[in-house]
């Protein structure tokens, strides 16, 4: 219930952030806590300061730019669940949000936060991988951008590197042929099988998230865990995750179509 | 005569207790901070079955806040062991101490507690101390730890066997000779984690001078504690005071003396200061009561109409590795209500208490009983399904009826009152039975999974008279008339959500004939409530209401002799009614108590020998429990490929007598069937094949939400009870025992089309999309 | 090390010395003396501790101290007005929407921010915006109901 002590420092901008992270190697990042602070309530994570970049400014916005939409890694899950924006144009973003959590999760917890962050079941990468997003990461030689695909190495783990901060999310925009469909861990509401389907055209991009150690792009519904081991605990076997990916797979594919 | 007061009996009145809560101005455990506390925090074993080799606490004493770090070795000897009021003859008892000694036995046994100045440090502290654990084997299958070559949980009791009890009546071989069948099918009653919002918690005060000891604790049996206390500590009864301040939830979790209670009474003792402890969320988790853990095998003899002759069962009970307050009791009330509301001559119940390193079991909503209507309601099914009967009318078919009450069953109890087909029959007009069934034909030729589940229950509460009750089951209540006509009523039940500031006053405005406003209800403190035996198995309003009504009685009939002396006439020519004392056939010479209080406290003008005041004390002793009942029914549909349960109706009536407030009742239903619908769906206290707890936050213990409730359509049939002068049954249980079976029931229904016939709970999506797939599997 | 932190709670202005790692809820108990925000666990699911911070509904288990340095909280100390129960608190004392009372300020903050964002929610919306908040004594029901006579009440109120 109680975290270790750490020294608390409040970055001006990002720079400084970063420059800050660069300087100490336990120093972990603060967005919305929500994924930090409870492992640190539970003494798994115990870093020597923490860095909150809270009250930088312009980390958290939707805006349109061309044929993409840029959301700051800062804005809250709420933000993108109520924007009217996103709904217009790349509506996956807002119902995938919806699912996350409950509301005072959404109210505070970050989409960045929440990405670096990795949970195996958390489910922003669902669509970040069916959207093909790409993801700008800051550090001390500037900004850097990685796709989607590259961007999951492995459970809890990014290309985000320990003095990097995740900066900004760049999605296509979409038509409304969209949608996520999640089977939820009864407890904690994490994704035991998430699945975010994005048709574009004649293509169909299939985002997978609570199935494996990472997050990962399934080629086809039929096949979809044949590259992947999927995980076995007591909310759910290899098996049952597998037939869910499968189940909501489809099911995502239909109701994508039924919204064209 | 004053117009005639305005009755409360039976309205649904919004609570007194209320206004305190919804402005956060309660006072909990957490929120009391007295001058100079300390905190208290608890090391526990990671492990569950470990030699504790050394523990070294240098470096955690040495943290500045820190005042001091014990060790079993420094407490044990000056605290008695936790207490089990249970009285089986060849119980063996492993005499949990306050802290680990040499072993530690569950995941989360207490094995050194910190005090520091602040919270935050104490928990710094823990981090300090360096324990040397020499794992050992760990049981964790009890089933497994009856085979010969398992490991022991307790090495000195030379077996996992915790006691063995029968409960048998009626001539069962001849019951199963007889028999055209028998019905046979194992069940496993999961184990289940109470998960009260607040956790438990504690401060203790001693006070030198006076050699007394308060102790504030999160608890519903102030009491109870008061009476068990002395044999821990050594402080005499009447020099301790406990108080339960405003409780968030205890459903049987805190109906108990846990260790971390007695150990703060000796640390404020030794350390001259009040200590605080409260309880995290996992510590919640691992180290308070479980409850359920029995896996039964039973067995139904019957007639090929349906007709009930024998019930055979043995369970084998996972006691966890120690023994709380009833952890032994459990099972037995299991046996107790074997037959449920059904007619059958012969039971037998055999169950093996066994010991595993998890956390001791205990009373948890229900205390054994869900387990019995459980298995019964199950069984009534499976009975159906076996001789192709109607399970309605197997049912009807095994009632007994109204004139037949009081009924005694095979198991040695007297049901009071009933009428299981008239709630059934309620139960089947509110749910439009012949158009459910319609709706499952439809659905079913459509190829859904769609399910009808009833269950027809009876329970048994109020507890109890106090031949069955380890320390009485009786009830005290005072209602004192003050100076000023106000009133108080100090009750010895010690209600935390169940409402008895409201529905009490309700009782006394009636019977005095006051205002509502005027009634103050005291609770849960032994100083203020003298004598109690508190709150549990819905006892409160029956047993504890039932001394408040003896109370008043005894009022009224001072209340006649004053009156009469200062209406100038004979005590038997007085009247009392709707708070006016009259003389009969002259109404209009009436005094009220407004009258009469001042006149009774000043005592200038008392008759001889009467004793000024108008205050009185009565203890209620039961003559028999009460068994409320009633018929749910349920139906859900099943998506085939997720596993996914939808409720599609609810129905319940429930009889528990005259309802006082039906608001209350109401609450308590709804409340019960939310535990209900979480047991048979998705809760479980998961333990590894190495008794490590899973399930140790509410990341992974899943519980219930407002999305998972099914709209309700309740009714009520009121059958009195005989067992007490208010005739009411209770109802804080009834819920929780009769949804079980109707939801469970309800989902096999909706399987059996594919064959199934059961599954134990929890019936967990993947475990129903499994039970599917097999049955696929063997139709090819 | 200490720093100061600075809050408005209930309109009151709160600095205290504080670690940086005192949790927002001991900050609120503890510092500022207002306890009708409970806690209930450690892995922000039960809710017990939801308190307004800037209109919105947040855990304030889930948050330093720090964090809220400079920023506006509500807990259910501050819904009533002049004596006047805010009509959220007036539905569950109405509607029989508490037993023990320990989720209560939580669910009845949840409440306050989902009426706020929606003054007319279905049965079904509500149990949405009660999603982050546990009750183990009520099953809901009721607690939906009184929702839906907040809702109902501060129409009126809004109406006239």
């Amino acid at each position: 219930m109680i975290p270790s002590s750490f020294d608390y420092f409040r970055p001006q901008n990002l720079d400084e952030a970063v420059k800050f992270l660069s300087q100490h190697e336990d120093a972990k990042v603060l967005a919305g806590g929500h994924s930090l602070i409870p492992a640190m309530k539970l003494r798994l994570a115990q870093p020597g300061t923490v860095i909150d970049i809270s009250r930088i400014g312009d980390l958290s916005y939707i805006r349109e730019q061309g044929d993409k939409i840029l959301i700051g890694a800062m804005t809250t899950h709420h933000d993108i669940e109520s924007s009217a924006l996103l709904k217009e144009k790349c509506p996956l973003l807002p119902e995938v949000a919806a699912c996350i959590g409950d509301v005072q999760v959404r109210n505070k917890g970050t989409i960045g936060g929440s990405l670096v962050h990795a949970d195996p079941a958390a489910d922003w990468p669902a669509p970040i991988l069916a959207l093909d997003a790409e993801l700008e990461i800051a550090g001390s030689n500037g900004r850097r951008a990685v796709s989607a695909s590259e961007f999951f190495v492995d459970m809890m783990q990014t290309a985000v590197q320990p003095n990097e901060i995740l900066s900004e999310i760049r999605i296509p925009k979409t038509a409304k042929s969209v949608a996520y469909v999640k089977s939820a861990q009864k407890a904690s509401g994490f994704a035991i099988a998430g699945v975010a389907v994005v048709i574009f055209g004649n293509q169909t991009r299939i985002g997978v998230t609570g199935v494996a150690a990472k997050p990962f792009r399934a080629s086809s519904v039929e096949n979809i865990c044949a590259d992947v081991e999927p995980l076995n605990d007591i909310h759910a076997s290899a098996e049952f995750r597998a037939h869910l990916a499968q189940v909501n797979a489809r099911r995502a594919v239909e109701l994508a179509r039924s919204r064209e | 005569m004053a117009a005639a007061t305005k009755k409360y009996v039976g309205q649904p009145l919004k609570r007194v207790e209320d206004p305190r809560l919804i402005k956060g101005i309660a006072t909990y455990i957490d929120d009391m901070t007295l001058p100079g506390m300390l905190h208290v925090a608890f090391l526990r074993s990671p492990y569950a079955h470990a030699k504790i080799n050394s523990i070294n606490t240098d470096a955690a004493k040495a943290l500045p806040g820190v005042i001091g770090v014990f060790t079993g070795a420094e407490v044990n000897d000056k605290c008695g062991v936790v207490p089990c009021a249970s009285q089986m003859p060849d119980l063996k008892n492993p005499n949990h101490k306050v802290l680990a000694g040499g072993r530690a036995y569950f995941v989360g046994h207490a094995v050194a507690v910190v005090v520091a100045t602040d919270r935050y440090v104490a928990r710094d502290a823990l981090d300090l101390i360096e324990v040397d654990y020499e794992p050992l084997p760990a049981v964790s299958d009890p089933q497994k730890a009856l085979e010969k070559n398992s490991p022991l949980t307790h090495p000195e009791l030379g077996s996992n066997t915790a006691f063995t009890w029968t409960l048998a009546n009626g001539d069962i071989d001849a019951a199963f000779k007889q028999a055209d069948r028998v019905v046979h099918q194992c069940m496993i009653h999961q184990r289940l984690t109470p998960m009260a919002i607040e956790p438990r918690g504690c401060i203790a005060s001693h006070h030198p001078g006076e050699g007394t000891m308060t102790l504030w604790t999160s608890t519903q049996i102030p009491h109870l504690i008061r009476t068990l206390l002395p044999g821990m500590i050594g402080v005499a009864e009447n020099k301790l005071r406990i108080v339960a301040p405003e409780v968030g939830g205890g459903f049987g979790s805190k109906l108990n003396l846990y260790a971390e209670e007695a150990l703060c009474c000796h640390l404020a003792m030794r350390l001259g200061a009040p200590v605080k402890w409260i309880e995290t969320r996992r510590e919640n988790a691992m180290s308070t009561i479980h409850g359920r853990d029995q896996i039964a095998d039973y067995e139904i003899a019957v007639k090929k109409d349906g007709t009930l002759l024998g019930i055979k069962s043995r369970t084998i009970a996972d006691l966890g590795s120690y023994l709380q307050l009833l952890t032994p009791a459990i099972p037995t009330l299991t046996g107790l209500m074997l037959g449920g509301c059904y007619k059958c001559k012969a039971v037998r119940m055999d169950v093996t208490g066994v010991y595993t390193n998890k956390m001791a079991t205990d009373a948890y909503r229900g205390a054994g009983r869900p387990e019995a209507t459980y298995a019964i309601e199950r069984m009534m099914d499976v009975i159906a399904d076996e001789l192709g009967l109607d399970p309605i009318k197997v049912r009807q078919k095994n009632f007994p009826k109204p004139g037949e009450f009081p009924f005694n069953t095979p198991t040695g109890l007297t049901y009071d009152s009933g009428n299981y087909q008239g709630a059934l029959k309620k139960a089947q007009q509110l749910v439009g039975w012949e158009k459910l069934l319609k709706q499952r034909d439809t659905a079913r030729k459509a190829g859904k999974l769609f399910g009808i589940g009833i269950s027809t229950y009876v329970e048994i509460c109020a507890l109890g008279p106090s031949k069955m009750m380890a320390a009485g089951g009786w009830e005290w209540g005072c209602v004192r008339i003050e100076m000023s006509a106000k009133v108080t009523v100090i009750t010895g039940t010690t209600p935390h959500g169940q409402g008895q500031e409201t529905s009490f006053a309700q009782i006394v405005a009636d019977r005095l004939g006051v205002p509502i406003e005027d009634i103050v209800v005291m609770r849960g403190d032994t100083a203020v409530a003298h004598y109690g035996r508190d709150t549990y198995g819905s006892r409160a309003t029956a047993v504890g209401g039932s001394a408040i009504v003896m109370c008043i009685d005894k009022l009224v009939a001072k209340g006649k002799i004053l009156a009469a002396h200062l209406l100038r006439t004979k005590p038997n020519k007085i009247e009392f009614r709707d708070g006016n004392f009259f003389i009969k056939g002259s109404p209009k010479k009436s005094v009220t108590w407004k009258q009469l209080a001042p006149e009774s406290y000043l005592a200038k003008n008392i008759p001889p020998n009467f004793e000024p005041g108008f205050e009185a004390s009565s203890f209620f002793e039961p003559s028999n429990c009460t068994y409320p009942f009633g018929t749910h029914i349920v139906a859900v549909q099943i998506d085939r490929e997720t596993g996914e349960v939808t409720f599609v109706k609810y129905t319940a009536v429930d009889d528990c007598g005259p309802q006082i407030n039906p608001l209350l009742v109401e609450g308590q239903v709804q409340g019960g069937i939310a535990h209900s619908l979480g047991q048979v769906l998705f809760e479980r206290t998961v333990y590894d094949e190495n008794a490590q707890l899973i399930t140790g936050e509410f990341m992974d213990y899943a519980m219930p939400r407002a999305k998972d409730i099914p709209e309700y359509l309740l009714g009520s049939t009121v059958t009195p009870s005989p067992s007490n002068p208010l005739g009411i049954k209770g109802v804080g249980e009834a819920g929780t025992i009769g949804a079980t079976p109707a939801i469970a029931n309800a989902v096999i229904d909706a399987l059996s089309p594919l064959g199934i016939r059961h599954l134990d709970l929890p019936l967990l999506p993947e475990k129903i999309w499994k039970a599917i797939q097999q049955a696929k599997g063997s139709q090819k | 090390m200490k720093t100061l932190v600075k809050i408005k709670v209930n309109g009151v202005r709160h600095e205290h010395e504080v670690e940086p790692r005192v949790l927002l809820v001991h900050f609120l108990r503890d510092h500022c003396k207002l306890t009708g925000t409970h806690v209930g666990c450690e892995t922000s699911i039960c809710g017990a501790c939801t308190i307004l911070l800037d209109g919105k509904a947040v855990k304030s288990c889930t948050m330093f101290a720090v964090q809220a340095d400079g920023s506006e909280i509500t807990t259910v100390e501050g819904l009533a007005r002049d004596g006047q129960l805010h009509p959220v608190q007036e539905g569950f004392w109405e509607c029989h929407g508490l037993q023990c009372g320990y989720c209560t300020p939580g669910m009845i903050m949840s409440a306050v921010e989902l009426l706020g964002k929606n003054p007319k929610p279905t049965r079904e919306e509500i149990a949405c915006g009660i999603e982050g908040n546990l009750c183990r004594c009520t099953g809901y029901s009721h607690i939906i109901d009184a929702i839906e006579f907040a809702a109902k009440k501060m129409a009126k109120k809004g109406a006239k």
